[in-house]
């Protein structure tokens, strides 16, 4: 009897955690699986056709090197109760605070650009035009964000991320090798030895998992969402599971273009599409679904992350929370920024190839920015109290940030001399 | 339009005003890190130029 009594108690706390997760749970998640974006699959996509399974065990890395960085904004966002850009401006004054503002501005414009240009290519597939594509997309997210509450965007944010798992049942269906994943997959190694397109590749995985963008949406999104300094443990779970989940979906990828087009030089996701849907229909349908998720997903995040960094500065009302009465100018920078990136690609001739070349080099010059910041206002001990940085969580970001910072420096200068890594 | 461009530029005054003065305080990491950030991208700038320049070449 005390066994089951024991038993019961346990699974009723285990609930009631579970529970108390779910409402916590969100801005992790939603930030790291719309981190896929229309970039991130077209870059995982290429790695697995470019070098198989080869590479799966660099994606496992860039796991806690997510996790590191995108916990610093839960703890930052909770306690301060304000976003990435205000947290700046405060910080290190209007100069800095300017530099970010605008940059992130331009950065999410131009990449979200590429969003659209990811969804297009996807419907292209299925004889849907640009035109229609852009025109339902931006009708779809109004609809999503006029609803005048951060919970219901958050949840629909939510549905698209496990559509976002589509992947998954595709990776089976080319019935890959298990044992040859776990053989070339799992054990490190560089493919072909280490050279300068490798050294590229291994770049645009660290490029595509780690945004500018994300910083300012999670913690603004834990500022919207209202979350306390107690929520901090579960923010960082959210966090954790967030990550995980994000490279799980970019290993599925490269299983899927790692079986059916290894060897193949892929430039597009939209082209890997086309590719698988000569082998498998149906593999070749859920890679195009896919990217148009993913497109979809990364332009909902990234057109609310520069309304909240707008909103946070010039003190407008900034929450979905509030309707479009309420925070007009929120939802007009918004829809700005929205309509006008849907509109580039349907201008014909339209630089497209060299668009999405530039979101690279741009996001570089923020990335890191953001970056240092982050770390010194998360050892500023008099606004973080208890929630400052310690020295193995210094040492750890420290060192994933330097990498970065590193990495993406040297991938921003390779997409701007392209014959240097050669 | 020209109130309109007249109350955004009170605004940006505005703004500059609040966030004159960092408030975090200026210590010597803080100072190594916004000293390496102002010539990280000092740098990046210039390469932006100098390929701007070969493209225009």
């Amino acid at each position: 009897m005390n066994f089951f009594s024991k038993l019961y108690y346990k699974l009723r706390k285990m609930w009631k955690a579970i529970q108390l997760y779910l409402v916590i749970a969100g801005p992790g998640i939603v930030v790291m699986v719309a981190d896929n974006d229309a970039g991130g699959i077209t870059t995982y996509a290429a790695t697995g056709a470019k070098y198989g399974y080869h590479l799966i065990w660099f994606l496992l890395l860039l796991i806690p090197a997510a996790y590191y960085v995108q916990e610093m904004t839960v703890r930052l966002g909770a306690v301060t109760k304000r976003g990435l850009a205000e947290a700046i401006f405060d910080g290190f004054g209007a100069t800095w605070g300017w530099f970010s503002l605008v940059d992130l501005m331009l950065v999410n414009w131009l990449t979200l650009v590429t969003e659209f240009i990811g969804m297009t290519a996807a419907l292209n597939i299925f004889g849907v035009p640009s035109w229609l594509t852009v025109t339902g997309v931006v009708l779809l997210m109004a609809i999503i964000v006029l609803n005048g509450r951060y919970w219901t965007w958050e949840k629909i944010a939510l549905l698209f991320c496990a559509l976002n798992l589509i992947y998954i049942p595709g990776a089976f269906m080319v019935n890959p090798s298990v044992s040859d994943i776990l053989k070339h997959g799992l054990i490190p190694n560089f493919p072909g030895g280490f050279n300068g397109q490798l050294f590229f590749f291994l770049m645009a995985n660290i490029g595509t998992t780690i945004a500018p963008w994300m910083l300012f949406f999670q913690q603004s999104a834990v500022v919207d969402k209202g979350m306390q300094e107690k929520d901090i443990p579960w923010g960082k779970f959210d966090t954790l599971l967030g990550s995980a989940l994000t490279v799980v979906v970019a290993i599925f990828i490269v299983i899927v273009t790692g079986t059916i087009l290894n060897g193949t030089d892929i430039e597009s996701a939209g082209q890997a599409a086309e590719h698988l849907m000569q082998t498998d229909r149906y593999v070749g349908t859920f890679m195009a679904i896919g990217l148009f998720d993913a497109g979809l997903l990364g332009a909902i995040c990234i057109s609310l992350a520069s309304s909240w960094a707008f909103g946070e500065i010039f003190g407008w009302a900034h929450s979905l929370n509030q309707n479009i009465k309420q925070a007009p100018w929120f939802y007009a920078s918004y829809f700005f920024t929205l309509i006008t990136s849907g509109l580039v690609v349907l201008i014909p001739g339209a630089p497209l190839v060299l668009i999405t070349l530039f979101v690279q080099v741009i996001a570089v010059t923020l990335l890191p920015a953001a970056l240092v910041f982050l770390i010194l206002l998360l050892n500023d001990r008099h606004t973080m109290g208890d929630y400052c940085n310690g020295v193995w969580q210094n040492l750890i970001g420290g060192f994933i940030v330097v990498a970065i910072v590193v990495l993406s420096s040297l991938y921003g200068i390779s997409v701007m001399f392209p014959n240097l890594f050669q | 339009m020209r109130a309109s461009l007249k109350r955004l530029f009170h605004k940006i005054e505005e703004i500059n005003h609040r966030y004159r003065e960092p408030r975090i305080a200026m210590s010597r990491r803080v100072k190594a890190g916004l000293l390496f950030l102002r010539i990280y991208l000092l740098l990046l700038v210039c390469l932006m130029v100098y390929k701007f320049i070969l493209l225009l070449n």
